[in-house]
C-alpha cells in the first residue's frame, strides 16, 4: 500500500469518526436552505467544526477543504422526525425493550424519556441513513401492546418528551423536556376511566395541584399542604408547562376535543403543539390564532374511530393556508420507519400543499415548534451542519440520500439492513450467509 | 348475467369432491352475483401504458367495449366510443391488493368491527372471510381511489389455519356477494410464526411454539386427508359421514381447488412450510408478510411460490426484525414471483408508492428496475397468486377492462389515479366527484362532501 492510499484511508477515518476538527465544502448543488436566502442553484456551503459559516453562489471554497461535489443533487437541511420512539424500543411486540411507557401508580409528568434513550439502537443508523438527523423521542400513551390485552395502563399525562440528534452518539440529547405529552380525547378517555371529560378533569387537576405546590412550596414541604393526587416529581415537571417553557403535547384527533384544549391553553397561558388532529382543519382559523401547531399524518384519511370520522386528504394545505405551523408523522410507524416523513410530505404536496411548505414541514417547522431552530432546522451560517445529499427531488420515493452530514460530519452510510442486503446479494457464495461478511 | 353463471359453474367445481353428499341441483352457497356498472364504450388515447406483462408502450390508446379490452396499441380507431384524451398520463392495469382485511376489519376499528380473526381455537378452517365482511366499510371507497380494482380479503392471523378467503370486485355492493369476484378460487388463510403461538400460547393452550405450530398444521392435513378418504369411499358404498366444514375446506387445498395464502414472515419458517406442503400433497401460493423472502427467494421460484410482501415494514415484531427495502427486487431477481401488499386500509390506497420505494432502493445497488417490471408486482403478480390472471391483471385484448389511468408516472409520489375503470365502467373519476361512491357509513361527514377523495 503506498502512502498517499495510507493517508487517505486515515483521512477517511478521521471524516467517519469526527475526530478532526475539519472544514467541508458541499459544492455545486441546488440547495434549499430553507432559510432567509432560500434554493440557491450551484452554491457552496462551508461548513467549520460542525457549524455551517457560509452559503451562497459566489462562496470560496477554503483552501485545505473536504470537498463534496454535489452537482447535479439536491441539499436540504436534515429531516426532523416529530413524535415517536427511537432508540426507546428495538422491537415493537414481545421482544426487547420498551421504554416509552409508564404504567402502573408511578410517576406521571414526570416521567422523562429522555434517561432511557439508546443511540446505539439499530433503529438509528436505519433512520439517519435515510436523511433523519433530528428527532423527538416521547413517551406513549401505554396502552398494553397489540395482542397483549392484559396489564396496568399508562396516564393521561405520560410525561415528557426530548429532542435527540441522530450522530455519532457523544451528546445525542438537544434538548431534555421539550414537550409534555396529555392524551385526550378517545386515547385519554381509555387513561382516565371512560371518559375524554375525565381526561380533561385529570390534566385541569394535574395544573391546579401544580399551580398550589408552586404557590404554597413551603406549607407543603412543612407538611401544612393537603395531599396530592401527583408526585412531587410530576408537579415539579408541571411548572415548566404552566411557566410555557414547555409545551403541552396533545395527542387528539376530534374537533370538539380540539375546542376545549384551545379553551384550557387560554385559561392557563400555556403552550400546546397537537398530535394527530385529524379533524384539525375545521379549526384551522382558530390554530392559527392560538399559535398552536399540528402534527399530521395528512394521507391518513379513513376513520380509525369516531374521532377522526371528518378526516380529510386536504388537511395539511388547509392548515397552513390558514397560518398553522405543521410537521408530518404517521402515528402508525414514526418510530422504525421515520424516514417515511418524506411520504407524507410528497403526499400534502400531491393534496395541494405547496412543495417548499412541504419541506419546511420536515425540517425547520419541527425544529421551530421544540425549540431547538436556533441550532438546525434550515442551512444558514452560525447554524449546526444536518445536511442531506439527494439524487433528486427528496419527497420523491425513489430517491434516497446519498450523503447525509449530522453537525458536520458524514455518517456512514451503512445500517444493520444495508449488512443484511449486501449479504443475501451474494448469491453466486459458496458458504452459507453466516460466513459471508 | 354471464358472470353470475361462471361463478356457479366455479363454486361448483371448488366443492367437486362433496357433491355427492349433498343434495343435487342446489346452487352453490354465497354465490357472486356481481354485476359489474353500466359502462359505455371507451377509448383512452395517447398514453403511457405498462401493460402488466412486462411491456411498455408510449404514446399508445386502449379500447374498451363490453366490459373488456378489446385492444392495446397505436393509433386505435374506437368507432364510436367515448374518447378519452390520456396524453401526459399513464395507463396501468387496475391495482389488485392480495392482502386485505377490509370489510373484516373495517374503519371505524370499534370492538364491535372486530370480525377478521375467530381466535377461539387454532385450526377455524370451517370459517370464511366473506361472512365478516362489510360492505359499507369507507376503505373500499378510498382503496378505489388508490386504483384498486381487486382485492383479496382474508382472515387475520390468529390462528395456524385461519379461514377461507375471498377475492372481490372494489364495487361497494349491498351485500358481499355483489362484490364476489366471479369465478374467482377461495383461498385459504394459514398462518407462521409469533401470532398463533402467542394467541394461543396466551391461553394456556397449543400451540405456544413454533413447534407446536407445525404439529397443529400436520394434524389438521392427517384429518383433511382422512376425510377425504372416507367421503370417496362412500361414494361406492357406506353411509357418508355428517358433512364438516372445516375439512371441506381442507379437502378443497388437498384437491387443488382453494389456493393456499400463508402469513409467514421468517425465510426458515417458509422452508418448513414448503415441506409440510410437500408431505401432505397440496401447494403454497403465496407467502404474505414475507419480510425475508429475500433469504430464500430461490427456494420460493423453484416451488413456483409467490411472496407478498411490504415495501419497508419492519422491527414492530420480532420476526419482522430482518426486513429490509430490497426485498421485493431480490424475489423478483431471483426469477419468483414478487408482490406487494398492503395489509392495511391506508396502505392500499398507495400501493404504488410501496412499489417506488422498492425501485428506488435497488437502484442504490445497482438494480436497474424499469416501471413495466415492477407494475407486475401491484397487477399481473398479484392476479397469478388470486389463481385470476386469467381473467384481469394485464392490459390484453379479452381480460376484463380494469384499468387505471394515472395523473403521471404511477411511481412518482405526486401522481393520483384520475380515473378507475372496472369492467369497463367508470367506477371513479378523481375530477367528477358526482359519480364516485359514498358508502352508507360516510354520509354526512366532511369525506361525503369530499373529503376523502
Amino acid at each position: 500500500m503506498n502512502r498517499s492510499k495510507t493517508l487517505l484511508i486515515l483521512l477517511a477515518l478521521m471524516a467517519a469518526s469526527g475526530v478532526a476538527a475539519e472544514t467541508v465544502a458541499i459544492v455545486g448543488g441546488t440547495v434549499h436552505t430553507i432559510g432567509p436566502q432560500g434554493t440557491l442553484e450551484n452554491a457552496t456551503i462551508v461548513i467549520e467544526d460542525g457549524f455551517v459559516v457560509m452559503v451562497g453562489k459566489a462562496v470560496k471554497v477554503p483552501d485545505g477543504a473536504r470537498t463534496i461535489d454535489a452537482s447535479g443533487k439536491v441539499v436540504t437541511p436534515g429531516l426532523f422526525s416529530p413524535i415517536g420512539n427511537l432508540g426507546l424500543v428495538e422491537v415493537g411486540l414481545s421482544a426487547g425493550p420498551n421504554d416509552f411507557a409508564q404504567r402502573g401508580d408511578a410517576f406521571t409528568a414526570g416521567f422523562d424519556v429522555a434517561d432511557a434513550y439508546n443511540p446505539r439502537s439499530t433503529l438509528i443508523a436505519i433512520n439517519r441513513i435515510e436523511g433523519i438527523t433530528r428527532a423527538v423521542i416521547a413517551p406513549a400513551p401505554g396502552r398494553p401492546a397489540y395482542g397483549e390485552e392484559t396489564g396496568d395502563v399508562g396516564h393521561v399525562l405520560s410525561g415528557l418528551a426530548a429532542v435527540v440528534n441522530l450522530g455519532d452518539g457523544s451528546n445525542f440529547l438537544e434538548r431534555r423536556a421539550a414537550a409534555m405529552v396529555v392524551n385526550l380525547g378517545e386515547n385519554g378517555s381509555e387513561l382516565a376511566g371512560g371518559s375524554r371529560a375525565g381526561a380533561m378533569l385529570t390534566l385541569r387537576n394535574a395544573l391546579d395541584e401544580a399551580i398550589d405546590y408552586r404557590d404554597h412550596k413551603d406549607d407543603f414541604e412543612r407538611g401544612a399542604r393537603r395531599a396530592y393526587r401527583h408526585h412531587v416529581a410530576d408537579l415539579e415537571s408541571l411548572q415548566g408547562v404552566l411557566s410555557g417553557a414547555i409545551p403541552l403535547y396533545a395527542n387528539v384527533h376530534r374537533a370538539s376535543d380540539i375546542e376545549v384544549l384551545i379553551q384550557l391553553v387560554a385559561d392557563y397561558g400555556l403552550r400546546a403543539i397537537i398530535n394527530g388532529g385529524a379533524e384539525a382543519w375545521m379549526l384551522a382559523d382558530q390554530l392559527a390564532a392560538a399559535d398552536i401547531p399540528v402534527v399530521l399524518a395528512p394521507q391518513d384519511i379513513l376513520p380509525g374511530n369516531f374521532d377522526r370520522i371528518n378526516a380529510r386528504r386536504e388537511s395539511a394545505a388547509i392548515l397552513a393556508a390558514a397560518g398553522v405551523t405543521i410537521t408530518f408523522a404517521d402515528d402508525q410507524s414514526q418510530t422504525h420507519n421515520a424516514r417515511n416523513i418524506t411520504q407524507s410530505a410528497g403526499n400534502a404536496v400531491a393534496y395541494g400543499l405547496s412543495w417548499d411548505d412541504a419541506l419546511r414541514a420536515i425540517t425547520l417547522a419541527p425544529a421551530e415548534i421544540f425549540g431547538v431552530a436556533g441550532r438546525v432546522g434550515s442551512i444558514e451560517p452560525g447554524k449546526e451542519a444536518d445536511i442531506v445529499i439527494w439524487p433528486g427531488d427528496p419527497l420523491e420515493l425513489t430517491n434516497f440520500p446519498e450523503q447525509v452530514l449530522i453537525k458536520g460530519e458524514s455518517i456512514s452510510m451503512t445500517s444493520r439492513q444495508t449488512l443484511l442486503r449486501d449479504r443475501y446479494l451474494q448469491t453466486d457464495a459458496d458458504k452459507p450467509p453466516a460466513f459471508r461478511k | 348475467m354471464k358472470y353470475s353463471i361462471a361463478a356457479v359453474a366455479a363454486a361448483a367445481l371448488i366443492v367437486g369432491a362433496c357433491n355427492a353428499h349433498k343434495p343435487e341441483n342446489v346452487e352453490e352457497p354465497f354465490a357472486s352475483r356481481y354485476q359489474p356498472l353500466p359502462g359505455e364504450p371507451t377509448l383512452l388515447i395517447d398514453a403511457t401504458i405498462l401493460t402488466g406483462t412486462g411491456e411498455r408502450l408510449d404514446n399508445a390508446d386502449v379500447l374498451i367495449r363490453d366490459g373488456k379490452i378489446v385492444a392495446v396499441g397505436e393509433d386505435l380507431s374506437g368507432d364510436g366510443a367515448t374518447v378519452v384524451d390520456a396524453s401526459g398520463r399513464w395507463i396501468t392495469p387496475g391495482i389488485i391488493d392480495l392482502h386485505s382485511h377490509l370489510g373484516v376489519y373495517p374503519s371505524p376499528g370499534t370492538a364491535s368491527h372486530s370480525d377478521g380473526n375467530e381466535a377461539t381455537a387454532p385450526v377455524t378452517a370451517e370459517v370464511w372471510a366473506e361472512h365478516s365482511v362489510w360492505p359499507h366499510d369507507p376503505g373500499f371507497v378510498t382503496a378505489l381511489a388508490g386504483g384498486v380494482t381487486s382485492m383479496q380479503v382474508l382472515p387475520g392471523s390468529a390462528n395456524l389455519i385461519g379461514g377461507r378467503s375471498v377475492t372481490l370486485k372494489n364495487v361497494p355492493g349491498r351485500n358481499v356477494q355483489d362484490m364476489k369476484f366471479p369465478g374467482a378460487p377461495y383461498g385459504l388463510k394459514m398462518a407462521c410464526g409469533e401470532n398463533p403461538k402467542r394467541v394461543y400460547g396466551g391461553k394456556g393452550i397449543a400451540p405456544s411454539t413454533r413447534m407446536g405450530n407445525v404439529a397443529g398444521y400436520r394434524s389438521a392435513w392427517i384429518a383433511a386427508a382422512d376425510y377425504r378418504d372416507k367421503m370417496a369411499a362412500t361414494k361406492s358404498w357406506g353411509e357418508a359421514p355428517l358433512r364438516d366444514l372445516q375439512l371441506e375446506t381442507l379437502v378443497g387445498v388437498l384437491d387443488g381447488k382453494i389456493l393456499v395464502h400463508n402469513h409467514c414472515y421468517r425465510g426458515d419458517e417458509m422452508s418448513v412450510m414448503l415441506d409440510i406442503a410437500k408431505e401432505f400433497g397440496y401447494k403454497i401460493t403465496s407467502f404474505h408478510h414475507a419480510v425475508e423472502a429475500y433469504k430464500v427467494a430461490d427456494l420460493l421460484a423453484e416451488n413456483d411460490t409467490c411472496a407478498a410482501m411490504w415495501a419497508d415494514w419492519w422491527g414492530f415484531k420480532m420476526e419482522a426484525y430482518d426486513g429490509i427495502r430490497e426485498n421485493a427486487a431480490l424475489v423478483d431477481d431471483a426469477g419468483a414471483c414478487a408482490i406487494i401488499h398492503s395489509d392495511s386500509e391506508e396502505g392500499i390506497q398507495r400501493l404504488n408508492q410501496e412499489t417506488a420505494k422498492v425501485i428506488g432502493a435497488a437502484a442504490r445497488v445497482g438494480m436497474d428496475i424499469a416501471a413495466e417490471r415492477a407494475i407486475r408486482w401491484i397487477t399481473s403478480n398479484p392476479a397469478k397468486a388470486l389463481g385470476i390472471a386469467e381473467m384481469t391483471g394485464t392490459l390484453e385484448a379479452g381480460k376484463m377492462a380494469d384499468v387505471v389511468v394515472w395523473s403521471g408516472d404511477p411511481f412518482s409520489v405526486y401522481t393520483r389515479p384520475d380515473q378507475v375503470y372496472i369492467d369497463g365502467a367508470l367506477a371513479y373519476d378523481r375530477h367528477n366527484d358526482s359519480i364516485n361512491p359514498v358508502t352508507d357509513f360516510t354520509l354526512g361527514t366532511s369525506a361525503a362532501a369530499g373529503g376523502a377523495r
